[in-house]
Parts: structure tokens; sequence; C-alpha cells
């Protein structure tokens, strides 16, 4: 294989930096190859959001790299980095409440010089539940919906890559599901995803691979599978929420839940 | 039978007129609060700067008020587009406070070079005395009131075909609902700023130059309607084109039914008290629903 094709989508070299004067992460490497599920899990406070924060130029940088494809990008701005191909999926206000959820996914493709309609209805096709509902306020939608909207609106552009900022976060379990058979369905369009997640044996069952953050350091790194089994992975993460979760985790081969929007809607009359 | 007809002629239509002239006014504030996040204290003075754009127009050439409008929204868009480059834009980073305060400040100078250029002297628009039309022998209409509901009536519905069909239109409601999202959409947020500014300095030039057109205009006309407009912007919840809409007529009609004489013989409130009406609506709500009836953003 040429160095070429094995250069990263996105790659992180030993990136340090924080807000104001506090450093938040320090000399993070982590890497997200072509077509891979990449996800990062890790305590609150651990500096997840503040990776995702660092590819948007949210974050001050203090040292290291952010390389898309092999050109460097370092504290670009937000407008830039969606026009270079990176959508981003914030954990809250990730969809604009008062423009129809059609209204967002026009939006979503606010760059796009030529005709984005086939790429909107190929998203309502690949979320049925907003296809019904795409002339209602997007701040009307459930949890899950909204998240999908959010994706449907970030993938407008066509991403080299997408970045969830923990998509699964306030949701109940079932729509959890749901949200991780979205991103596998995503995925498996062709995008890299770069996904933060609280929610760390789902996460980890849908990734090819994950990082471990604790207190701003990377601390372990591997495939999906093997930090499931990891027993200091397990103590920290999944042991905890072992009486939460008692159905396996998904791993990447079975049924994940359908994506059912009417049942979705029945939680809010 | 006349009791009611002179409610309608003498409260009714003039509260409808002044309500959607109010409501030009209120649309421009609210979507520069939406979007810039700041009250304009100047939105008074650009409405007076439209009035006087017209009364040179017309001293020039003799033309109808309505056809000044094109005139006085041109001159007033690129004053406004002036002065946010060189007051506003370079604040733009900083805490809003201080965008509202240099706003005050602008509002102060662009009243005084109104004075020195236009004097502080009474001036109108429409020469001549107005006759109404009568029907049914006792409904008065003046054509200048018609003129000034439908040439508001047309602007409003621009502003909703602007808002609701336009991708411009569409962005600056993004950007009324969330900034960084649409700094992470992509959305050129200048581009977004000047449009804003741009439909905001319309609807207040042709606010200035209707107002002036329903009663006469002097230097200080903006800054009168200002606090009325406020309380239109208010109650129709900030950030909310629509609400500002139905918060103009409100407060439009609502200060003109106030002096008619619902207990008794005389006004119930002295028409030289009725712009104290808005005040004490905008009280009441900053009281008891700062949201405002269409729960838009808190000051």
């Amino acid at each position: 294989m040429s160095a070429l094709s094995d250069r990263p989508t996105l790659e992180f070299q030993g990136i340090s930096g924080g807000y104001g004067g506090s450093e938040i992460i320090h000399d993070i490497s982590i890497r997200v190859g072509a077509g891979e599920i990449v996800t990062l899990i890790g305590p609150n406070g651990a500096g997840k959001s503040s990776v995702m924060n660092a590819t948007f130029g949210q974050l001050q940088i203090n040292g290291g790299r952010i390389l898309l494809k092999g050109e460097e990008i370092t504290g670009i701005a937000p407008e830039q980095a969606v026009r270079r191909g990176i959508s981003y999926v914030p954990q809250v206000s990730n969809v604009f409440p008062n423009l129809t959820v059609q209204e967002n996914l026009e939006i979503g493709a606010w760059i796009r010089r030529d005709d984005f309609r086939p790429r909107m209805e190929e998203m309502f096709a690949l979320f049925p539940p907003l296809s019904e509902r795409r002339r209602i306020p997007a701040g009307a939608l459930s949890g899950g919906q909204r998240q999908m909207a959010a994706m449907a609106k970030a993938l407008m552009v066509d991403p080299e890559i997408l970045l969830l900022d923990e998509p699964t976060a306030g949701l109940s379990p079932r729509f959890r599901g749901e949200i991780f058979a979205v991103v596998r369905k995503v995925n498996a369009r062709g995008i890299p995803i770069l996904m933060v997640e609280q929610n760390a044996r789902q996460a980890l069952g849908i990734a090819d691979r994950g990082y471990v953050l604790v207190d701003g350091h990377c601390r372990m790194e591997g495939s999906g599978k093997d930090l499931l089994a990891n027993p200091e992975v397990g103590a920290m993460f999944l042991g905890r929420r072992a009486d939460e979760e008692t159905s396996p985790a998904p791993n990447p081969g079975s049924e994940a839940p359908a994506v059912d929007g009417s049942t979705t809607q029945s939680m809010r009359p | 039978m006349n009791e009611l007809i002179g409610f309608v002629n003498f409260h009714l239509i003039p509260g409808i007129v002044l309500g959607s002239i109010y409501a030009l006014g209120a649309i421009g504030l609210t979507l520069t609060f939406g979007i810039l996040r700041f009250a304009n204290f100047a939105h008074g003075e650009t409405m007076t700067l439209g009035a006087f754009v017209a009364l040179v127009v017309i001293d020039l050439t003799n033309w109808h008020v309505l056809a000044t409008l094109p005139f006085a929204m041109l001159l007033t868009v690129l004053t406004v587009l002036v002065m946010d480059r060189l007051f506003f834009r370079p604040l733009r980073t900083g805490p809003t406070v201080i965008l509202l305060i240099a706003s005050f400040g602008l509002m102060l100078m662009m009243r005084s070079a109104i004075q020195i250029i236009w004097g502080v002297d009474l001036e109108t628009l429409s020469k001549g005395l107005a006759i109404p039309w009568v029907l049914f022998e006792s409904l008065r209409i003046f054509p200048k009131h018609l003129l000034i509901v439908g040439a508001a009536l047309l602007l409003m519905l621009g502003v909703h075909g602007l808002l609701r069909h336009t991708p411009i239109g569409k962005a600056m409601r993004a950007m009324s609902d969330s900034p960084e999202l649409a700094r992470m959409t992509g959305i050129d947020t200048e581009r977004v700023v000047m449009a804003t500014w741009i439909t905001g300095a319309v609807l207040a030039a042709a606010a200035g130059v209707l107002l002036a057109y329903d009663t006469h205009l002097d230097s200080r006309m903006g800054f009168r309607v200002l606090l009325p407009i406020f309380a239109a912007a208010l109650l129709g919840g900030l950030g909310r084109p629509y609400g500002a809409m139905a918060g103009g007529l409100v407060i439009g009609v609502a200060e003109e039914l106030s002096t008619y004489s619902w207990i008794g013989d005389g006004p119930l409130v002295s028409p030289g008290y009725k712009s104290g009406v808005a005040f004490a609506i905008m009280i009441a709500l900053l009281i008891w629903r700062p949201s405002g009836l269409f729960r838009g953003r808190v000051f």
C-alpha cells in the first residue's frame, strides 16, 4: 500500500490546549482512518469535548498539529473547517429550533453551490422519521429525532468526516440504540466518524477503534473489541454500568434496533 | 351610532395607522436584537434620517411622498452600513453591552448631525389640505391613511418573504437561533449581519417617512417613537419579527384608544400623555412577562 492511501482522514499529532490559561488536554494523538468509526470515551471532564472543539478552532492550542487528509488545519475557524469537509454535531443546540426540519437541512447545505435537493431527499430516506416531520420546527422534535435532524443537517455537505459529540446524551436506552444504529448507517456510506461518548459499552461496540481519555491524557487505545474486553476499561467505565445496561453490547455484525419514528413520537404527545 | 363612528374615525383608524408604522420600526429593532444581540438605540434616529431624505427629495422634485421611499431607503441603508463598519463592527467580538452603549452614543451623534443639516424646525412632507373620503355619510377615511397602511403591509409581506423563502433570510433566522451553530455550519456571519442592517434600515426609513407623512417631522421624531417601538418589540418577544408586527399594532392601537372617552365625557388619558401608555405596557411586561407575548429572548 502506498503512503498516500494510509494517510488518515483526521489526525491529531500531540495536541495540547485549553481555554484561557488552563490546559485541558495534553499531548493527545489520535487518528481516524478512511471509513472508520472512532470513539473517544472517558469520564466527565476528561477533555473529550475539548478534542472536538480543537478541530473547530474553539480551543486554544498550545502545541501539536491537526491534519485533515494530510493538510494542516490547526486553529482553523469554524466556518473554514466545514468548508474543508469537517461536519460537527455538538452535544446541545445542534439544530436551529425555530427553523423547520427541512430549513435546517437547507441551511446545512449553505456552503454548497450546486443543487442540494437530491442530497436532502437522500437524507430524508436515511432518516424516515424526519421526512414526515420536515415542515415542523426542529425545536418541536423529540430528543432522538433532534439528534437525527442534527446529523442530517451536518451530512448535507457530504463531509470528509463527521464529528459527533455525545449523540446519545440524555436519551433513553431505546433511543440510544436507534442513534447508534443511525451512526452505523451513516458510516456504511463511507463517512468516517469521530464520536465522543458516555455510553462506552455501546460506543465501543460499534467502533472500529477507541481511545480512552482520562484527565486530558490519552490513556489507552485499541480496537473497539479489545477495549471492551480490557479489564481496566471494564472497571473504569463498564462495571459501573453493568446493572444499568443488562443487554449485551451490540457487535458490529448484529442487528441494531430499527430507526422508528412512530414510536419516538409517541413519547411526545 | 355617532359614538361608534367617532370611535372608529378618531381612535381606531389612527391607531391602526400608527400601529403599522410602529410595527415597521419594531421589526428592524427586533431583527438587530436577534442577530447582533443588542438593543439599537440609534434605530429611532435612523427613522428620522429616512424622513429627512424624503423631505429633500420632495423639495427637489415635488414627487409624491411614497415615490421618495426608494431614495430614503437607499440613503438610510448606506448610512447604516457605514456606521456598522465604523462603530459596531470593531466592537462585535466584545460584550454586547458595549454595542448597546455605542448605539446610544451613535443616537446622539446622528440626532446632532440631523439638526446641523436640517435644523430643528417642524416640517411637513405633504402640503395642502387632506380631504377624507366619507363612507356611509359618516365614516371618514383619509387616502393617506390607506396608503400608509397599504405600504406598511406590503413591506411586512416583503419581510415575510425574505425570512421564509430566501436563503439569506433563513440564514438570518438561523443566526438568530444560534450564532455558534451558524458559524459551524459555514454561514458567513458578516454577510448575515449586513443583510440584517439592510433590512432594518429599509424598514426604519419607511417607518420614518410614513410617520412624517401621517403627521409631520422634526429632528426629535425618531427619539419620540423609540420608546413605543421598544415596547412593541418587547411585547412581540425580542428577536421575533412576527411578534414585532403584532406588538406594533397593539401598541399603536392602545395609544390611540387610551384617549377615548371610556369613562365619562372626557378622554380617559389626556392626548398629551398617550405616549405614556406604551411606557406603562412596557413596564408591566418587564415585570410580569419579560419574554413578551410570543416568548422571545429575555434581556
